[in-house]
């Protein structure tokens, strides 16, 4: 092939401003992107990978700067352009999608309205009405409803679709590139299929070269033409997709699957007539007249770890509130070691909020930004088990050891110093502060990347080995359960569709949603995705007939 | 936030020059406020010559209507407002950002309860309320200082309940909910950190807007007693030489703006550091 690249980037240097300094964010990185293709860019969050997709749109972020090396779209240098000239490209030459689909469409307009704008300002095709072409293009993403899907406002339609609506939207203009920032990432596995197929197709049926930003090799080889693995602004491996699915050069690229192939220890013996850690019996729940939970029944014995799996909407989230008592139940019951709580945490002892401990999924938001994280840590220790002083400090400290932060280092920082695997151990630390017989986690790796995913599962599982804590784990990723559970509880609508030992839930799935689920779940195979849609599409027709 | 002294003093050291010329002018006016007896020639109600003299070897800024030395009044004037504004913001905070935080923190009725008592209160004009409030409790500093501060501190509840209820649904309340906190300790350890830069930006402009407050009240004859000298009432008193091309009466409304600008420049660069913004 001698096509001319339509994206070259060449010995590109970025810096960012880091305090006082400039550190260097991307260390003079080369590539060529044909017209056509799709090159996917893989690392951890702070490898650059961002920085470089949207550098090649010539944009870098404020604070940023670019220190050497060339960029240029369609043979013209935009190194450096003046914004009149970068902006004449965006949205009609090239588009961006973000990882966010929620908070890229401004929520008081109508998707359609803010679809129409760009070809309206600067469409190049002036006899193509862009309202028409929405609908076109949204039935091509196999949106429901193509017709009047536009009208509704952003938050009217899920996920899912919205971020499909966002892709249909950066193709408005037929852009010659689309950069896509982890389009996928917040969604759940069966959506995640849904749109990764539509962004797929319609890539394809445009000849639109793209570049795909993810975390995920599994996803990005189903996407891409060819995969570039990067870490700390540096490309540790780059080839055609088929070689670095089956034949990885580098330990890095390796590692990336390593979240796959971590497995649960043994589950420590069940005790003869030991009571149940943690116990719901005949659990109902509703917020406001709508039910959200229904009859839910689960007991965990101690030491062992329970995972509660469903999609967003299946109800599990919502299990965990009804456990903490942050949403009382309509019927049933708690029980922590055979005692019953009360529904309501106001109503219970500190003893009864002290034994049951929640992780939350951002650790972002868990934990207040304006504490140290001695304090953070502290405070669970000092309320309930009185500590103070040195004795407080001490324990402190330990925690840190457990949770493997630098006591001496980090005790006094505050969480916006914190990477967001550092804030998750934080908030492991905060709530084994309180000794707890339970700790809920609630997705609390979704928000994470890959290896740092895989650091805190096995911390978890070694803080099980050595504590005997049990743990509720509430996910919709089945890696993750995999790796870490001995029980599983499938959910779906608020009610329970599957329960019981790992092995015998996951490996014969005996209901039907159970193996879609798992069915959804990324594999490292190229033809995944293709194969997938076709089974899901025969699977619909089957149920038409 | 700087932890040590020497942190401190680097940190100041680095702040742009909007900042330390605000600093500057606020530690001039504290200055000026605690060492008025020691700075000035004469005494606040001492009559030193005939009235309205002009800028002389003895009175360098001339003097007022009485003929009281104006300089000597201006230093006095500083010492009364800023000190009397001073107290009676800090006093509308107290209330304001309480009350504030408890309605958001604990929500449900007592939330309604106070909102609905503050928006009937801040439904009277304010100047109007509090003329009416210092008619009934009769002038005098304390009562001054508590009137202002109580009608004033609506504002400051409103802000406050707006920011507070911002912070009160995050993650990390409802996990110090969870950990059995009590009302107290939701409010002041968790929450009040976290609007410190709203309430910072606030107590500037609240501050200038007192020292307005107070000076239109002593214009009205409730606020600040003569023979005590005020910057507003000083304004007043000598508007008429404006029209004989003297600047006298720009003299104590520059030092009102001087300090209203310092005031809001230092809060500025205050809210900068605690945000944690950067950029």
């Amino acid at each position: 092939m001698t096509t001319k690249p339509l994206v070259e980037i060449s010995d590109l240097k970025i810096e960012g401003l880091r305090g006082r300094e400039w550190t260097p964010i991307i260390k003079g990185e080369s590539l060529a992107l044909e017209p056509g293709k799709v090159l996917g860019l893989v690392g951890e969050s702070g490898a650059g990978k961002s920085t470089l997709g949207l550098a090649a749109m010539g944009y870098v972020r404020p604070g940023c700067r670019i220190a050497g090396g060339r960029i240029s779209f369609d043979g013209t240098d935009i190194t450096n352009a003046p914004e009149p000239v970068l902006r004449a490209l965006w949205g009609k030459r090239i588009a961006y999608v973000a990882q966010s689909a929620a908070a890229s469409f401004n929520p008081a307009h109508r998707i359609l309205r803010q679809h129409c704008e760009a070809p309206r300002d600067r469409g190049t095709d002036k006899t193509l009405d862009p309202r028409q072409d929405a609908v076109d293009l949204y039935t091509r993403m196999r949106l429901p409803d193509p017709e009047h899907i536009g009208f509704r406002f952003p938050h009217q339609v899920s996920g899912g679709q919205l971020q499909r609506m966002m892709t249909a939207m950066a193709m408005a203009c037929r852009p010659d590139l689309i950069i896509f920032d982890e389009p996928t990432t917040a969604l759940d596995v069966t959506t995640q299929i849904e749109v990764l197929e539509s962004i797929r197709r319609i890539v394809r049926e445009f000849g639109t070269s793209a570049i795909y930003i993810t975390h995920d090799l599994a996803v990005v080889a189903q996407m891409a033409d060819a995969i570039k693995v990067m870490r700390h602004g540096e490309t540790v491996e780059e080839g055609p997709v088929r070689q670095m699915l089956h034949d990885p050069q580098q330990d890095y690229t390796k590692s990336l699957w390593s979240v796959r192939a971590l497995r649960a220890d043994a589950p420590p013996a069940f005790a003869e007539g030991a009571k149940p850690a943690i116990e719901l019996r005949d659990a109902s729940a509703s917020y406001g007249p709508v039910r959200v939970l229904e009859d839910i029944n689960f007991s965990v014995a101690p030491g062992r770890t329970m995972a509660i799996v469903g999609e967003s909407g299946s109800g599990k989230s919502t299990l965990a509130r009804v456990v903490c008592g942050l949403l009382p139940p309509d019927t049933g019951e708690v029980r922590v070691k055979g005692a019953v709580l009360a529904p309501d945490y106001r109503a219970r002892s500190t003893e009864g909020l002290r034994s049951v401990q929640l992780i939350y999924q951002m650790a972002d938001t868990a934990l207040n930004p304006r504490k140290t994280v001695g304090e953070l840590i502290g405070r669970p220790a000092s309320l309930y088990l009185g500590l103070r002083g040195a004795a407080l400090r001490q324990r402190v400290r330990e925690l840190m050891e457990m949770v493997q932060l630098d006591p001496d280092g980090l005790m006094a920082a505050r969480p916006s110093d914190l990477s967001g695997g550092q804030k998750q151990r934080v908030g492991i630390a905060r709530a084994l502060a309180a000794d707890p017989s339970v700790i809920i986690c609630d997705e609390v790796t979704s928000a994470l990347d890959q290896i740092v995913a895989v650091e805190v599962l096995k911390l978890l599982a070694e803080i099980q080995r050595d504590l005997g804590v049990t743990y509720l784990f509430i996910t919709h990723d089945f890696e993750v359960v995999e790796a870490i559970a001995h029980d599983v509880t499938v959910m779906q609508n608020g009610r329970i569709v599957a329960q019981g030992p790992k092995a015998k839930v996951l490996n014969a799935p005996h209901h039907p949603y159970v193996a879609e689920l798992l069915s959804a779940v990324p594999q490292r195979d190229k033809n995944w995705l293709s194969r997938v849609s076709k089974a899901r599409r025969a699977n619909a027709k089957d149920q038409e007939r | 936030m700087p932890a040590s002294r020497a942190e401190t003093l680097r940190t100041v050291g680095e702040a742009p020059f909007a900042a330390k010329l605000g600093m500057g002018i606020v530690l001039a006016y504290l200055a000026v406020a605690i060492f008025a007896p020691l700075l000035a020639p004469f005494s606040q109600s001492e009559i030193v010559g005939g009235p309205y003299e002009a800028a002389s070897a003895r009175s360098w800024l001339g003097t007022d209507a009485l003929g009281r030395d104006f300089l000597t009044r201006i230093l006095y004037g500083i010492r009364n407002t800023v000190g009397i504004a001073l107290i009676t913001t800090v006093v509308t905070f107290l209330f304001g950002a309480f009350f504030g935080l408890l309605a958001a923190v604990r929500g449900g009725w007592v939330d309604q309860l106070l909102s609905r008592i503050v928006d009937i209160l801040m439904s009277i004009p304010a100047l109007i309320f509090k003329l009416l409030l210092l008619s009934i409790a009769g002038a005098s500093i304390v009562n001054l200082i508590l009137i202002v501060a109580f009608v004033d501190s609506t504002r400051v509840f409103r802000l406050s309940r707006a920011a507070a209820g911002d912070v009160a649904v995050m993650e990390y309340i409802e996990a110090a909910r969870l950990r059995g906190e009590n009302l107290l300790s939701l409010m002041f350890r968790e929450t009040l950190p976290n609007i410190i830069a709203p309430l910072a930006a606030e107590f500037g402009v609240r501050f200038s807007f007192v020292f307005l407050v107070i000076s239109s009240l002593s214009f009205l004859g409730i606020g600040i007693q003569p023979p005590a000298a005020d910057l507003g009432s000083m304004v007043r008193e000598n508007a008429a030489l404006i029209s004989f091309g003297r600047i006298t009466p720009l003299i104590p409304a520059f030092c009102i703006g001087l300090l209203t600008i310092g005031v809001n420049f230092m809060v500025d660069w205050l809210l900068h550091l605690t945000s944690g913004l950067k950029d």
